[in-house]
C-alpha cells in the first residue's frame, strides 16, 4: 500500500504529512499532526465535533479524506487563540458557562467562528440554524447560544470602534 | 480498507480513464460515500475525487439557462443570487440538505447519484425539467433527471460513467418553482415527503405549464404529470388545488416505516405539492 504525501496550510502554517487514501482528515489532523483539538464524536457527520473550516467553508473533517487536502487551507480549534489570548467566542464560552464536559466544544467554536466570519449580526434564530450541526449533551444549547450572541457583538464593537 | 487507491484526476478523460478499471466509486463531497464506506456498506477498490477537474464546482449561465458543475456544493448554489433568482424553488431544496457543515460538501449530483427515494433536491430538479450531462467511455450523452435513477441506490450510470453537469432550461419571465419537505423534527431529517413545483404563467396570471415531482413516497422521485396538468389554464383556485392534491396522491406508492406510514405519506403529499404550488405561484406573479 503506498503513502499519499500530502502538503497543506494548517491554522497558516504549511505542513506536511502521509496518509492512506481511505484516511479521514479528522485522523490526520489528530495522529499524524497531534492537532487532537478536533474530536470524533460520530464519524457520520451528524455530530459536528470534528468541525473544521476548509478552504473558508465549515465542513466535518470525519467526512474528508486527507488526501483531498492537497494544497489547501485548514482551519482547526489550534488556530483559535492568538498567542496566549483566547479569541472572544472562547472567553464568552467561559464567561457563561457554555461548555460541561467540553467535548463538543472545538467543533462548536469553530462553528460560531465561520458564523460570525460570514455574518458578523446574525440573529438567535439563525445562530441555531447555522449551529443544528453540532450536537452538544450536555449544555442544553442556551448557554452556548448566549454566548456566540454576545461574542458577536462584542466583535461589532471591536470593529466599530 | 487495504488495497485502498485515491487519485483526483485534472480533467474529464482522467476520470474516465481512472473509472475504466471497475471497482471504483466516484467522490464528491463524500457525505454518503464516507458514511458507506465506514458502515462497510460500499467497499471501493478505488475513490476518484471529481473535484480537481474544471467546470466540476461551479455555476454558469449559457443560452438564457444554468449549467451547475455536478460537484457544487449546497453552500455554493445558495450563494448565486442569479440562480436563486430563477430557480429558488432548486435552491431551497439543495439548502435544505443536512447542517452547515454537510451543505459545505453535499453537491447537487451528489444527492442525485446516491440514489435515495427522499434526496431533497431531486423532486425540485425533475420539477425544473433539468437534463443531466453524463461522460463515459461510450461518450457523452444527455438524460432527463429522472431518468437517472432506476431503484433505491441505483443508477443508470455505468462504471466508467459520471455526471458532468446539470442544466436547467431558459426561465420564462413570469415562471418559478418551491420545493417543501415534511420531516418529524425542525432540521436533520430525511424528508417523510418532498414535493416540487414549477410553473410558467401568461400574462393575465393563468398557469401555461406546471410539473410537480414528489419525493420519499415510491422506490424513486415521482413525475406526476396529471398534477401539473390540473394546474394549467388555471388561477390555481381551490378547484384546481383539490386536482393537483388528488393527482398527487393517486401517484403515491409509499412504504411505511419509522418517519410515517404510507396514509400518512400519502396524504401529506397532497397537501405539500398544494402549498407548494400556491408558493410557487406566488413566487411567479412577483417576479419582476
Ligand atoms: C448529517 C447528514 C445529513 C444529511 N441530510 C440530508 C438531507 O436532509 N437531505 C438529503 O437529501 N440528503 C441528506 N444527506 C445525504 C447527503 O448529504 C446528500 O445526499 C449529498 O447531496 C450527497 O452529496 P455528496 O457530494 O456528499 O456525495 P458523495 O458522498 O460524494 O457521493 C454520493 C454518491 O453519488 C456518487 N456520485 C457523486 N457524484 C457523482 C457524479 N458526479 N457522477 C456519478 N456519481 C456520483 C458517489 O459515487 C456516491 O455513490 C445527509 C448526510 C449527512 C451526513
Ligand atoms: S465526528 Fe464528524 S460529525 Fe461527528
Ligand atoms: S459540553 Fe458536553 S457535549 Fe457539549
Amino acid at each position: 500500500m503506498s503513502k499519499i504525501h500530502i502538503s497543506a496550510t494548517v491554522n497558516g502554517d504549511p505542513v506536511e504529512f502521509l496518509t492512506e487514501a481511505g484516511v479521514t482528515l479528522l485522523d490526520a489532523l489528530r495522529d499524524e499532526l497531534a492537532l487532537t483539538g478536533s474530536k470524533e464524536g460520530c464519524g457520520s457527520g451528524d455530530c459536528g465535533a470534528c468541525s473544521v473550516i476548509l478552504d473558508g467553508r465549515l465542513t466535518c473533517s470525519c467526512l474528508i479524506l486527507a488526501a483531498e487536502a492537497q494544497g489547501r487551507r485548514i482551519e482547526t480549534i489550534e488556530g483559535m487563540a492568538r498567542g496566549g489570548e483566547l479569541h472572544p467566542l472562547q472567553q464568552k464560552f467561559l464567561d457563561h458557562a457554555a461548555l460541561q464536559c467540553g467535548f463538543c466544544t472545538p467543533g462548536l467554536l469553530i462553528a460560531a467562528k465561520a458564523l460570525l466570519d460570514a455574518n458578523p449580526d446574525p440573529t438567535e434564530t439563525e445562530t441555531r440554524y447555522w449551529l443544528a450541526g453540532n450536537l452538544c449533551r450536555c449544555t442544553g444549547y442556551d448557554k452556548v447560544i448566549r454566548a456566540v450572541m454576545d461574542a458577536a457583538a462584542e466583535l461589532r464593537q471591536v470593529r466599530a470602534a | 480498507m487495504a488495497d485502498l487507491d485515491y487519485v483526483a484526476p485534472a480533467s474529464v478523460a482522467g476520470a474516465i480513464e481512472a473509472l475504466a478499471g471497475g471497482g471504483a466509486k466516484v467522490l464528491a463531497g463524500g457525505t454518503d460515500l464516507l458514511v458507506q464506506m465506514r458502515a462497510g456498506r460500499v467497499k471501493p477498490q478505488r475513490i476518484v475525487d471529481l473535484k480537481r477537474i474544471p467546470g466540476l464546482i461551479g455555476v454558469r449561465q449559457e443560452n438564457g439557462g444554468f449549467v451547475i458543475g455536478a460537484s457544487t456544493s449546497g453552500a455554493e448554489l445558495g450563494e448565486h443570487a442569479a440562480l436563486i433568482h430563477a430557480w429558488p424553488g432548486v435552491v431551497e431544496a439543495v439548502q435544505l440538505i443536512g447542517s452547515t457543515q454537510v451543505q459545505g460538501r453535499a453537491s447537487i449530483g451528489g444527492n442525485l447519484c446516491n440514489a435515495s427515494p427522499a434526496a431533497d433536491s431531486v423532486p425540485a430538479l425533475v420539477a425544473a425539467r433539468a437534463i443531466c450531462v453524463v461522460v463515459g467511455g461510450q461518450g457523452r450523452r444527455e438524460l432527463p433527471v429522472e431518468a437517472v435513477v432506476t431503484a433505491p441506490g441505483a443508477t443508470v450510470l455505468a462504471p466508467d460513467e459520471f455526471l458532468l453537469e446539470i442544466r436547467l432550461p431558459p426561465r420564462a419571465a413570469r415562471a418559478s418553482d418551491a420545493y417543501l419537505r415534511q420531516i418529524p423534527r425542525t432540521e436533520m431529517d430525511i424528508a417523510v415527503v418532498g414535493a416540487g413545483v414549477s410553473l410558467t404563467l401568461d400574462a393575465a396570471g393563468v398557469c401555461s405549464e406546471a410539473h410537480v415531482a414528489l419525493g420519499a413516497v415510491a422506490p424513486t422521485v415521482l413525475l406526476v404529470e396529471a398534477a401539473g396538468a390540473a394546474l394549467i389554464g388555471t388561477t390555481l383556485d381551490d378547484a384546481a388545488l383539490d386536482a393537483l392534491a388528488q393527482a398527487a396522491e393517486a401517484a403515491c406508492r409509499p412504504i411505511s416505516d419509522k418517519r410515517g406510514t404510507a396514509e400518512y405519506r400519502t396524504r401529506i403529499a397532497g397537501v405539500l405539492a398544494r402549498r407548494a404550488a400556491a408558493i410557487a405561484y406566488r413566487r411567479a406573479s412577483e417576479r419582476t
